[in-house]
């Protein structure tokens, strides 16, 4: 019939591919995208995140056909899931357990790309996307635990959304407007349900989408950091280093799959609440506005940017301004900024110095618990190292890696536990850590001597 | 074969003939060499900042619609409690506008002891603004010394302090205490008149919410004083 198109395919498929790519996009996306041959395990964390994506959607959604976002009922209606509706509590653990399981997945993912400079150019726009859907994440996570309206939902929806009152002038009014109430509510809790249910999970799927396009435009990185596009190419100009992603990729995450699942099956049937980590104990005690539990702490997976809020006290903001004076005065004598910026951008530290110390101390633990996030936006553009993966690098870089996951997992214990000395100064020592790893990446990732890096990638099959 | 040669005032022609014929065909158009219509221009300009306000103005609803709501604006009525019923050195909470207010009836020797704290606290004057009202800006932050009124939110972030009344040391207080209140989460320190000590998180006393007393001075309201009327 005229208008319609040539293809390749008959019958059934045929016909679908007269109207619609579909064997085309499978090709550009699986049978004929061409990954490195060389990915290690680090690599599962990707399509385990995908995973993880869909059994939060599922769940996700016959939980909502039992949940009530309203302030009476809602506690109530997450324990008649658990308590009388059949395998009820199996979705909700299922739920819960995911939600810790991807921040493990993505944490571990985030790191993947750390090690071998994934983010590097031509990269940049496929690490924001991840980033952006990392802030996502911290979105849903953070408003679906209001949801159970238990204790812990209340007071940390309470805390999380008082740090926007600590902005000067418009704080309390914009804090307020979040609320829809002079304190959390049943106004806040049915928009967080929204947000929730609908307009995060959309804009994730969104950005999922965006990220995987931009992958795939420009290709995987590996572990070793080198272009196979570079590299020899057969007589079709494939890259001889690459292997379709369909089956070689898609078997191999299988596995990656099924080894997940196991840890995944054994804490949902086992240890659901983690020893208080994945469901807080004080969460299942009904939200009681006129009280705070004894000791409060955000889920784990905030914790270390949490440590950081609690940090910033008025004296540390001394130590703070102080650096910022010194970095000033660095970037004015050694910095390679040219021409007026070598000027604004000394002169504007300055002013944040001078402002450290006259702005509440409250602010600025707000600001650090924000830049801990923000910062990692701008990972392409702080590491300078001329090569790309982990491997070639001077050895120390592996130490300094090392120091700052130990320093993140510190965070996070640090935030768990309730304010003492000690600890208010350990975690102060591990915000200026963590800041100083990136701040100082462009400084430092230049340094030393890197190993010669191969021109093509090395692997030997097993 | 494009019309590369013809000009505006043939194409925008409202002759009738121009259509009727093969004179101007489609590929006229497309000719990218062409100047800029300066009239189309215009039209579209006025039309995408018409169209982009009208767009911008939709999302005012739905940013009003985040406000509190009128029911939510109208629940902050008075509350009444017995004071003269509380026994000294004890504490009673009553809930107004969702929130905890602590009624503290303090004891002769703990209104003595507020004296010695001013070296320890951020503001033992009151002295920053917006929460605390005229009446309360004294050493005591009440009206009347030994009756303590204040909304048991933590000045930090929203939480609810906990009450360590009596003196002596605890997990968490400082050194000397005179007893004041705790809060769980991020550790900071008040008084027993809600003055917040130096170097904590919170970086304001207590709020003190209108407030006052029945002419008996047995009654207290809180949420209404000389500004602000039920």
């Amino acid at each position: 019939m005229a208008g319609e198109k040539t293809v390749e395919t008959t019958g059934l498929l045929g016909w679908i591919d007269r109207r619609f790519p579909l064997t085309k996009l499978f090709k550009e996306h699986m049978s004929e995208y061409y990954a490195p041959k060389n990915f290690n395990f680090w690599y599962f964390f990707g399509s385990l995140a995908l995973l993880v994506l869909v059994i939060q959607i599922v769940t996700g959604i016959f939980l909502v056909m039992n949940y009530k976002p309203d302030g009476n009922l809602a506690f109530e209606s997450v324990e008649y899931i658990m308590r009388e509706v059949p395998w009820g509590w199996l979705i909700r653990y299922m739920h819960s357990t995911g939600a810790s399981m991807f921040f493990v997945v993505v944490y571990l993912h985030m790191l993947r790309g750390l090690f071998y400079g994934s983010y590097r150019k031509p990269r940049e726009l496929v690490w924001i996307f991840g980033m952006a859907i990392f802030l996502c994440l911290m979105g849903e996570a953070f408003m679906g635990y209001l949801l159970p309206w238990g204790q812990m939902s209340y007071w940390g929806a309470q805390v999380i959304v008082n740090l926007f009152s600590a902005i000067p002038f418009i704080g309390p009014e914009l804090s307020l407007w979040i609320r829809g109430d002079y304190v959390v509510s049943d106004a806040t809790l049915n928009r967080f349900f929204a947000f929730h249910v609908i307009a995060i999970p959309l804009v994730l799927i969104g950005l999922v989408v965006a990220h995987i396009i931009a992958l795939h435009e420009v290709g995987s990185n590996n572990p070793d950091g080198v272009e196979i596009k570079q590299g020899p190419k057969d007589g079709k100009g494939r890259p001889i280093d690459g292997i379709p992603f369909h089956p070689y990729y898609s078997v191999h995450d299988l596995m990656g799959v099924a080894g997940f699942l196991i840890v995944f099956a054994a804490i949902v049937f086992f240890a659901p609440e983690m020893g208080g980590y994945f469901l807080e104990f004080n969460n299942f005690i009904p939200a009681d506005s006129l009280k705070t539990p004894p000791h409060i702490a955000p889920v784990w997976y905030f914790t270390p940017f949490y440590s950081m809020l609690r940090a910033i006290t008025s004296d540390f903001t001394w130590v703070l301004a102080g650096a910022t004076v010194i970095a000033a005065i660095a970037l004015f004598l050694k910095g390679n900024l040219r021409g007026i910026w070598r000027i604004v951008v000394p002169v504007a530290l300055l002013v944040v110095a001078v402002l450290l110390r006259t702005i509440d101390a409250k602010f600025w633990g707000v600001v650090a618990m924000g830049g801990s996030v923000v910062i990692l936006f701008f990972l392409p553009w702080l590491d300078h190292s001329p090569v790309r993966s982990i491997r070639y690098r001077p050895t120390w870089h592996k130490y300094l890696y090392a120091v700052f996951i130990v320093t993140f997992l510190v965070l996070g214990y640090l935030g768990t536990q309730p304010p003492n000395p000690t600890f208010n100064l350990m975690s102060q020592i591990g915000t200026l850590i963590y800041f100083g790893f990136f701040l100082l990446m462009p400084v430092w990732s230049r340094i030393g001597t890197f190993k010669p890096v191969p021109e093509r990638i090395r692997f030997s099959a097993h | 074969m494009p019309l590369a040669g013809i000009n505006k005032d043939t194409r925008m022609s409202q002759d009738k003939s121009q259509f009727d014929g093969a004179a101007l065909d489609g590929a006229a158009a497309l000719d990218a060499n062409l100047p800029p219509d300066a009239s189309r221009r215009f039209w579209l300009t006025t039309a995408c900042a018409v169209g982009g306000a009208a767009g911008v103005a939709t999302a005012v609803p739905f940013v009003g619609s985040f406000a509190p709501s009128a029911k939510a604006r109208a629940a902050g009525a008075p509350v009444e409690l017995d004071v003269a019923s509380i026994p000294p050195g004890e504490m009673r909470t009553v809930e107004w506008r969702g929130k905890p207010v602590w009624v503290l009836h303090r004891t002769p020797e703990q209104v003595e002891d507020l004296k010695k704290n001013d070296d320890l606290l951020a503001d033992p004057q009151s002295d920053r603004p917006g929460f605390t009202p005229e009446y309360a800006k004294n050493e005591y932050r009440s009206r009347k010394p030994e009756y303590f009124v204040a909304v048991g939110i933590c000045t930090h972030l929203g939480c609810s302090p906990t009450p360590h009344l009596a003196a002596g040391p605890g997990p968490g207080l400082p050194g000397g205490w005179e007893g004041g209140f705790l809060c769980p989460c991020h550790g900071s320190v008040f008084d027993l008149a809600g003055r917040v000590y130096k170097n904590k998180p919170a970086p304001d006393n207590l709020e003190v919410p209108p407030y006052e007393f029945s002419a008996d001075g047995s009654i207290v309201t809180i949420g209404v004083d000389e500004n602000n009327k039920a």
